[in-house]
């Protein structure tokens, strides 16, 4: 009754044309009693919504603890000891190193190329052929180890709400792995110094590193960016520039690295990063801005740039690409003659402007109770965010303590991404971290390659988006390669909770098929179907297909480069779609995983 | 936009409520679709990378071509005897000796060339030209869906295309950016792998979960899933057999255009349909009538034969149309290869198509006609071919909602 009043009263705010009440703070004090869902089904909820899948005994462990207790514990993620996902990770060295000393390490093949050619006459030798395919192969292990240290972190770490939260950062503020050879060096340093360090901080704090990272720079062109000619600058255009900003002829870069080439010598305005900062990081689409907006924002951040490697690389401010004219933006000034404090106001003023804390509050209650937030709860996170200066954390914690997250509406209403499949997946029979790319290219060829979204407005965050009829046979087909133990690191017979059951009466094993995998809440059909093997709509002789040939064909499971280093898109290397092996028939209980791990259940959270 | 695929035709909706699907085969298959298969399809295939045109659509009677490139160059048709120069298309222009198995389409006048075509940008960035071909936007990247797929959403009033999921598929692990969109699109590697891969009866299970219970999206798109693959099942792709001798390569593009062909003739109502192959960013050791690049043209070449081969008569109705992000400078450099340029080449393949002669105005190749001083120059924008394939092959009359901002002069005049 009261969570009614609170919806009514803010939707009658709304509706009233009054400013929107935003800087009224509303209690959170409800408890237990406004929530609908069940208790065992909060702690299932809460599991699914703030990890990537319960792991066995998960359950047990949150219901023991109080499900409010251990999601503060997630909201504090310093406090959570994860010295053993640490230590798995350590093993990578990309993963450790900045940018520059992976391009100091890491030879970009095209600049190899650029070094050849320079004494090379009409071909290379065999020697420098052998060189340059080494250099190749060294460069594609940086795309590799990267992400096979992302989903083996996901798949390990106890920090399970900060790994979930900068999974919905890397989308929000998403880098194209293929935008072209340099995004390669500078992915590792943009999901862990970047994003991860920032995923429950401030909100400013974690836009302005953003802005400064030579993966953002590069990706939406800031990195190119000059005050247009008759713009004042601040000064002469002669000083050193930008790394790949020469403006020569060139000739460089084999498959993978269109460096140099991309930088037109022309100069001038790029509004690339001020449009999407504006729509798609801070305001949103509808967040009030003008193209005028636009424009000075870009204007604001001209010199916001990357230093060449003997520089030091990473972000530099240059004075002589910058814009030192005055700029009108959001009912504010700029004020004329200065220099990186232009680009630092306008995070400042973007980042705490009303209609960024209602689009953050409206992206991040998607992510954690539905497609379609009420706009009550939306109103209260956006209170949160403008209340506690950007401050993450709380704005989540206002998310997913709220009656709403812990509504029978919002139990199982998201649809999980490709990643959440396979990691969920995977958790559930505690499997040990793949130490190759293989689990990576999976999550691929089911749709979500690491990085991999072209576009700056990221993966679909609803179920529309991951719902074609192709997307759903991949992910039926990926939980029986599960089911046959044929995914790196998973054994889904040995797992525990399952291994107990073997030989165990089929409905037995069906409770604990749909325990481990569905968080023991399957649908009466779902667990009919499990238990008698049949199709309750369509009789025997209806559904068999006589012209249906048996089915055991080898599993092909397409060898894509995981690192989308080729100048071009990812592309999966000719004739390298190689068979895993013929999926024998499933029985008995791997048969009910297969199930299980292919039903309409498995696919939510 | 909701349950978007078979739910709102009659016939799928019996099938949900349990009527057997032999009933969903022969009406689905045997006669709505008979109409569809009988429509006209476009086939585009991208080469990604950006394929040097010069030595793909050879302009040997352009003197400067062989002053630009003395190592790489194809040799004129009359200088040489056998395979190693370029094949004479119409005196000026010829083919790279490797795309000999498109030398038939030519003569038989199903090949339309046309030369100095591509974006108006003057972006060198393999991912910007990329994006911009296939958003159909030049120098705007604030566009996310595809022109293919605005092409789909704005012609999407057909009854026939409701019917099924295949109207637009691209032979690719993922949806490729000028598919992206609002219309629904099917990604898969091969009609074979779009099988539910498990033995037994565990298919029939896993489907009975996805129809049965409630009727929201998850359950509907599990549905269509299997609808579709009965579609391709009655279409039996495991005893495929090409027809007319046609012999695909056993290369991942052969495959995949093996693929297209298999999706045309199960009459499934293919509209769009997509592939892509990579390899052309030859930078180094390009080589000339025999090398890297050659042995790209060979694959490419001898894939296309092969699917037009395979098609027969139906190549009536189908046009198939050849893209790449940019060309290549017209200077060879100093490793052996070419570096990004602008204005490149593409192919258009059908029974329809004003075949038999080289379209778009030649620019020259004498430094005061490059772009730039070291590019071809672009006569022709790349939206003006799209344009014309999608009005006079497809049919759109809503031009405007497919390439915003854009109004073609004149289209190339490429098709009848």
């Amino acid at each position: 009754m009261r969570r009614l009043s609170i919806i009514l009263a803010v939707l009658a705010a709304a509706c009233s044309q009054a400013p929107p009440r935003l800087g009224t703070t509303v209690p959170d004090t409800r408890g237990f009693a406004d929530r609908s869902q069940t208790a065992d089904q909060q702690v299932a909820h809460a599991l699914s919504r703030l990890t990537f899948g319960a792991r066995p005994g998960d359950a047990q462990r949150v219901r023991e603890m109080g499900v409010d207790r251990w999601i503060d514990e997630q909201l504090h993620p310093e406090r959570i000891d994860d010295a053993r996902s640490d230590a798995w990770v350590d093993q990578f060295e990309v993963v450790k190193k900045t940018s520059t000393q992976l391009e100091a390490d890491y030879q970009n093949p095209g600049a190899l190329v650029n070094l050849l050619g320079a004494k090379a006459k009409g071909g290379l030798t065999p020697e420098d052929s052998a060189r340059l395919r080494d250099a190749r192969q060294n460069f594609r292990r940086i795309g590799e180890e990267v992400q096979v240290s992302h989903v083996g972190r996901a798949l390990q770490t106890e920090r399970q709400l900060q790994e979930v939260i900068t999974d919905f950062w890397l989308n929000h503020f998403t880098v194209f792995a293929g935008k072209g050879a340099r995004e390669q060096y500078y992915m590792a340093e943009y999901e862990n110094q970047v994003i991860r360090p920032h995923a429950l901080g401030k909100f400013r704090d974690l836009l302005g590193a953003v802005a400064k990272s030579p993966a953002m720079l590069f990706y939406l062109d800031n990195w190119e960016s000059a005050a247009d000619s008759g713009r004042p600058r601040l000064m002469p255009v002669n000083q050193p520039r930008a790394f790949g900003a020469q403006a020569r002829p060139v000739r460089s870069a084999v498959m993978v690295a269109p460096t140099q080439q991309q930088r037109r010598p022309r100069g001038g305005l790029n509004e690339n990063y001020g449009r999407e900062l504006l729509e798609l990081h801070t305001l949103g689409v509808d967040g009030g801005y003008t193209q005028q907006d636009v424009i000075s924002a870009a204007r604001a951040l001209t010199g916001w740039t990357i230093a060449g490697p003997r520089q030091g690389g990473g972000f530099v401010f240059t004075p002589s690409m910058h814009d030192a004219g005055e700029k009108r933006l959001l009912g504010h000034t700029l004020r004329p003659n200065r220099g990186i404090e232009d680009g630092e106001e306008l995070l400042d003023i973007v980042a705490r402007h009303p209609s960024t804390a209602r689009f953050i509050a409206f992206k991040l209650a998607r992510r954690f109770v539905s497609d379609a937030p009420s706009p009550a709860l939306v109103e209260r996170a956006a209170a949160t965010f403008l209340r506690t200066d950007g401050d993450i954390r709380e704005v989540v914690r206002t998310i997913v303590t709220s009656p709403e997250f812990f509504s029978r509406e919002a139990y199982r209403a998201k649809l999980k991404s490709p990643f959440e499949v396979v990691l969920s997946a995977l958790r559930a029979v505690n499997a040990e971290p793949d130490q190759t790319p293989r689990t990576a290219q999976l999550i691929a060829s089911l749709g979500q390659p690491y990085l991999g979204h072209q576009t700056p407005n990221g993966w679909p965050e609803t179920a529309e988006g991951w719902l074609g009829a192709g997307a759903i046979l991949n992910r039926i087909n990926f939980g029986l390669l599960m089911a046959a133990g044929r995914v790196p690191g998973a054994n889904p017979m040995s797992s525990p909770g399952i291994d107990v059951v073997r030989t165990a009466p089929r409905e037995q094993q069906v409770d604990a098929v749909v325990a481990v995998f569905l968080g023991g809440d399957a649908s009466s059909v779902t667990r009919s179907v499990l238990v008698t093997g049949k199709n309750p709509l369509l009789d025997a002789h209806a559904s068999a297909d006589p012209t249906a040939p048996p089915r055991t064909e080898p599993m092909m499971v397409p060898d894509m480069p995981i690192s989308a280093s080729s100048g071009a898109r990812p592309q999966p290397r000719p004739g390298q779609a190689r068979a895993i092996a013929a999926l024998p028939p499933l029985t008995g209980l791997a048969q009910l995983a297969g199930l299980a791990l292919g039903s309409p259940e498995f696919q939510r959270r | 936009m909701h349950r978007r695929v078979f739910v709102k035709n009659s016939a799928f909706a019996l099938v949900t409520m349990g009527l057997s699907p032999s009933f969903l085969r022969r009406t689905a298959l045997g006669a709505e679709l008979s109409g569809a298969s009988k429509g006209k399809v476009l086939i585009c295939l991208f080469q990604r990378g950006a394929a040097d045109a010069l030595n793909v659509l050879v302009p040997h009677g352009d003197r400067a071509y062989y002053q630009l490139r003395p190592d790489i160059a194809i040799a004129q048709p009359a200088r040489s005897v056998g395979a190693a120069g370029a094949i004479d298309l119409d005196g000026f222009f010829g083919l790279h000796p490797a795309l000999a198995p498109l030398k038939p389409l030519w003569d038989r006048g199903l090949l339309a060339p046309i030369h100095a075509v591509g974006s108006p940008s003057a972006t060198r960035s393999h991912f910007d030209a990329q994006d911009y071909m296939e958003s159909g936007t030049p120098d705007n990247k604030g566009t996310s869906d595809g022109w293919l797929n605005r092409y789909l959403a704005a012609e999407g009033t057909c009854e026939q295309c409701k019917v099924t999921p295949f109207r637009a598929v691209a032979m690719t692990p993922q949806t490729p950016r000028v598919l992206q969109g609002s219309a629904p699109v099917v990604a898969m590697n091969s009609v074979a792998e779009f099988t539910v891969r498990s033995g037994g009866t565990q298919a029939e299970q896993l489907e009975a979960l996805y129809r049965t219970g409630s009727a929201d999206l998850i359950h509907d798109a599990g549905t269509g899933m299997f609808e579709a693959v009965k579609m391709l099942r009655a279409a039996d792709p495991q005893r495929y057999q090409p027809e007319h001798d046609a012999a695909y390569p056993n290369s991942q593009f052969g495959q995949r255009l093996r693929s297209i062909a298999q999706l045309i003739k199960a009459g499934v109502g293919l509209e769009v349909a997509f592939a892509d192959v990579g390899g052309w960013d030859t930078h180094v050791n390009q080589g000339g009538a025999t090398g890297q690049l050659a042995q790209r043209l060979e694959d490419f070449g001898a894939s296309i034969a092969a699917l037009v081969t395979d098609l027969g008569d139906r190549m009536d109705d189908v046009v198939i149309l050849t893209m790449s992000e940019f060309g290549r400078t017209t200077r060879q450099n100093g490793n052996g290869g070419t570096d990004h340029g602008h204005a490149g080449a593409m192919f258009m393949i059908g029974g329809t198509v004003k075949g038999g002669r080289v379209h778009g105005r030649w620019p020259g190749l004498a430094p005061e006609q490059l772009y730039e001083g070291r590019d071809l120059a672009l006569t022709t924008d790349f939206r003006a071919v799209f344009a014309e394939v999608a009005s006079r092959h497809l049919g759109a009359t809503n031009l405007a909602a497919i390439f915003p901002g854009y109004t073609p002069g004149s289209l190339p005049g490429m098709l009848g």
